[in-house]
């Protein structure tokens, strides 16, 4: 087996707030391999954007990052800024939620695909912009050239999204991080953009991870699924035995609580009671155990680490693992 | 069981709005001729993509929006004759309740004045009894009155703050609700028990609701009945189990193709979509879903479909129906 791609070793994230420290991200470990996708679900402020901004070395100026992000056989918390700047956009690249966020609502589509190009890769300003065109046709943009020459506000906001997918994927990157791709898009583009994210990534053998609040999202099209609650990854399994058997009660709920469109008007929902617990105040035992049907007393009493019981990629941390086969962990 | 056919008189009428915003020197078509019914005690869902005159529809019920023609009639009333204090009075009986629940409460206010103002613009002057109310409105929604009613909003989680704006319209015993999505801004865990609340409050205090939202599992969680929209006009209606199990318009079964599911031996279709929604500042001729529309011929531009019953209390303004 190759090594990794993307490794992300004990990674913690501690932002500085008037209430105390906030703990984003609470010792993370996950790895990837090139060609693979990783979904991250969570709830809001779960730590999955931290996570993400981790790894791309954008996280807020005050915070504090310890442990290792290895990307590519190299550290990137110990990289300069100036490599690490001709990292990102090229190697490790990335699509946030609000497309607007990335573009620049004064300069050309034309301008700002052909300034990551040129940034990068040695092409002068006519490959530039051919590439460009051919970038815009591949990601399912009609009329590619014309389009080179318009703003982002003349586009809708499926477009944008496309146009910020062009670009991240404009040179070719290693891995593209795609942090809430389609949570702003209504459900019939969403689909769309999901489909081109999955067709980029087969054809380029890009490494990806798409972070997502909805399971539906990661269900059909990450080959792993880690789960996050509370700054932790509490599961994490290839996706389709996660979902056949989720051992994190937390994951079981949190699949519970979604409405499903086979089920009867008028079904009550298995709702989570309660809400996550404050990040500047951290619990000494699982974060969950409050919310948690399951808990006992030990859970309010120490943290479960993440562990396997029957599959050795199949990890959870829970005392009071559920769907395990009689005698085995716990 | 569900109620299959719609009584005679609704108790809510709405007879082929039309709600037009000025945009410069054009026209946005925002709700293009809609009428729809909702009896008492129902939940009607209305379900659509950004932009497609749902929430202006939902405005336009509470004459928020003025319509430019049509009628909104409410228990055999029409709101859109009515002006000043005789609809002030009206919308004692009608609520809205938003999407985002921190931005429609007041930061400087305190939760307990926050609820008890549509008291006072109803004229109880009362303390006691203003008090009573809403101490009895909070601990309905699941939150402690003595708790809660002397803190400012920011002290409350988003799922807290729809608690708030969910007893803020209980308080004057209303009888029928527009919830304008809202559980899209909340989290998944959080979203089931407001979920689970709207349901057990409508039991409590036999209301009726107009359920606008995009998410169509959320909207089939909670309503008798859905209504389809796509750029201003109804595509379907219909009971919420069968629209679902045989959509007739193909929008609503492209709709429901698209939600992504989460289990992964389902594999997402390829996303057979063609296309965005177009402008609703220059709507397609005809059939407004023609332009992505994969059975959409000649008769589609030249004819607008009219809404007809394909099934028992199912209803498409399709030309070529799906079976």
């Amino acid at each position: 087996m190759s090594s990794p791609l993307l490794t992300i070793a004990d990674v913690a994230v501690e932002l500085p707030t008037p209430r105390g420290n906030l703990r984003a991200v609470d010792h993370v470990d996950l790895s990837l391999e090139a060609g693979r996708t990783l979904g991250i679900v969570g709830e809001s402020g779960c730590g999955k954007t931290m996570l993400s901004r981790a790894v791309l070395q954008l996280l807020p100026k005050k915070a504090k990052l310890t442990g290792r992000v290895m990307f590519d056989g190299q550290d990137l918390a110990r990289l300069a800024p100036e490599s690490l700047r001709r990292l990102r956009g090229r190697d490790l690249a990335v699509v946030f939620q609000d497309p607007m966020t990335s573009l620049n609502p004064v300069l050309t589509i034309g301008t700002q695909l052909m300034e990551t190009i040129q940034e990068h890769l040695e092409l002068d300003a006519p490959e530039a912009r051919k590439r460009s065109i051919e970038l815009l046709a591949a990601v399912g943009i009609p009329a590619p050239e014309q389009r080179l020459t318009q703003y982002p506000h003349q586009c809708s906001g499926g477009m944008r999204q496309r146009i910020a997918i062009a670009i991240a994927l404009s040179c070719e990157p290693k891995l593209l991080i795609a942090d809430e791709p389609t949570t702003a898009l209504d459900v019939t583009i969403q689909a769309q953009i999901l489909d081109l994210l999955a067709r980029e990534q087969r054809r380029r053998h890009m490494a990806m991870i798409i972070i997502t609040h909805d399971l539906g999202v990661v269900a059909g099209r990450a080959d792993e699924v880690a789960v996050m609650y509370a700054g932790r990854v509490v599961e994490r399994a290839p996706t389709s035995a996660l979902f056949k058997r989720m051992h994190m009660p937390y994951t079981e709920a949190l699949l519970a609580a979604i409405p499903k469109l086979d089920a009867a008007p008028h079904t009550p929902l298995p709702a989570i009671s309660g809400r996550p617990p404050d990040p500047t105040r951290p619990l000494r035992g699982c974060s969950f155990a409050p919310r948690c049907r399951y808990a006992t007393g030990r859970c309010h009493e120490a943290k479960p680490a993440l562990t396997s019981a029957e599959m050795p990629d199949h990890l959870y941390a829970c005392f009071h693992p559920i769907q395990l086969a009689e005698g085995v962990g716990a | 069981m569900m109620q299959l056919a719609v009584p005679e008189v609704p108790l809510l009428n709405v007879d082929n709005l039309v709600v037009e915003y000025g945009l410069g020197n054009k026209t946005v078509h925002a709700v293009s001729g809609v009428s729809l019914q909702v009896a008492r005690g129902e939940t009607l869902g209305l379900v659509g993509e950004s932009g497609c005159g749902k929430s202006t529809l939902g405005r336009a019920v509470l004459q928020l929006r003025r319509a430019k023609s049509g009628r909104v009639l409410f228990d055999g009333e029409d709101l859109t004759a009515m002006e000043g204090e005789t609809l002030r009075k009206m919308r004692r009986r009608v609520q809205l309740i938003f999407q985002d629940p921190i931005a429609s409460l007041n930061p400087r206010r305190r939760i307990g004045d926050i609820v008890a103002e549509p008291l006072i613009i109803a004229g109880i002057k009362d303390a006691v009894e203003r008090k009573r109310r809403v101490h009895e409105v909070l601990s309905a929604v699941g939150l402690d009155p003595d708790l809660v009613a002397g803190r400012l909003p920011h002290e409350f989680s988003g799922g807290q703050c729809q608690r708030i704006c969910i007893a803020r319209s209980l308080v004057l015993n209303p009888e029928f609700i527009v919830c304008d999505e809202p559980v899209s801004a909340l989290d998944v865990s959080i979203r089931a028990q407001i979920l689970n609340l709207l349901e057990e409050m409508k039991t409590r205090f036999g209301l009726t609701l107009l359920f606008i939202a995009h998410d169509l599992a959320v909207v089939k969680a909670v309503s008798d009945r859905v209504a389809v929209m796509y750029l201003g006009r109804l595509c379907e209606v219909g009971p919420s189990q069968q629209l679902f199990a045989n959509p007739a318009h193909p929008y609503t079964a492209l709709l429901l193709q698209a939600i992504p599911v989460p289990d992964p031996d389902v594999r997402p279709a390829e996303s057979v979509a063609a296309g965005e929604p177009p402008s609703p500042i220059a709507p397609p001729s005809g059939c407004r879903f023609r332009t992505r529309c994969l059975r959409a011929d000649q008769r589609c531009s030249a004819e607008i479909p009219e809404l007809r019953e394909i099934a028992p209390g199912q209803f498409a303004a399709c030309h070529h129906p799906l079976a």
